[in-house]
């Protein structure tokens, strides 16, 4: 099945792109993407802790199982609003 | 109205859209582009965001408004791209019949945009260099991130 991957802030600069189409196995998770995505830049790896993940814009895990069409995203930490 | 933009945000567009003969109070809230971060100088802020996903998000809390207050008149708008000192990045307005929930439920509002919604603050600082904002410790380690707080 094919899913589209989106990367923003920190993730699109380290990874340098914003979003790509990955092909993946059936029975496919978030991990699986995570794993891939570790295996070309290990550095990412350190940032799982503190990052999340959507699933067709809802906050998901790394065992949330996937779909032929699903839209994921890589959250680095969120900064909006203002500090006060 | 839940909306990322990356036009100016003047106030009136989320004032409009919470106004209704029920309100006696309309609180609104801005968040500006401040000039420097812990006391070195900041030249200006780039904001990017997940549009779909943030305004989905802006909705559900909203919706956590309902429930806590009974109001049903919030409109949140955040701005994208490059920002400039002074400028604003960020407006909430909530109607509610009386000033005490009105108040209460921006900043709940407000906390809540700064923990789930896919908003994120790069800073470029005065003498050149920029780097993307770490979030609040406390938001950086919670573990329940996504749930509603008590």
């Amino acid at each position: 099945m094919n899913v589209t991957v989106k990367y923003f802030a920190v993730c699109h600069e380290m990874l340098d792109r914003s979003e790509e189409e990955m092909e993946l196995p059936e029975g496919a998770t978030v991990g699986t993407i995570l794993k891939r995505l570790e295996e070309e830049w290990p550095e990412i790896a350190e940032f799982y802790e503190v990052m999340q993940m959507s699933v067709n814009w809802e906050y998901a895990t790394e065992n949330t199982e996937l779909t032929e069409g699903d839209e994921v995203a890589l959250i680095p930490p969120v900064t909006g609003g203002c500090d006060v | 109205m839940f909306k990322i933009t990356d036009e100016v945000i003047t106030g009136a567009e989320v004032r409009e859209a919470v106004e209704g003969p029920d309100a006696g109070a309309v609180v609104l809230f801005f968040g500006t582009v401040r000039n420097n971060t812990d006391g070195r100088a900041v030249k200006h802020l780039e904001y990017e965001s997940y549009p779909p996903m943030a305004e989905k998000k802006m909705a559900e809390i909203a919706q956590e408004i309902s429930e806590k207050w009974g109001i049903g008149r919030v409109a949140m708008i955040h701005r994208v791209g490059k920002l400039e000192i002074g400028e604003v990045s960020v407006a909430v307005a909530v109607a509610s019949p009386h000033r005490k929930d009105g108040f209460e439920a921006c900043k709940y509002a407000m906390d809540r945009l700064k923990q789930i919604v896919p908003i994120w603050k790069r800073e470029v600082w005065a003498d050149g260099e920029a780097e993307w904002v770490k979030p609040d410790a406390v938001f950086f380690d919670a573990p329940d991130m996504g749930k509603i707080p008590q």
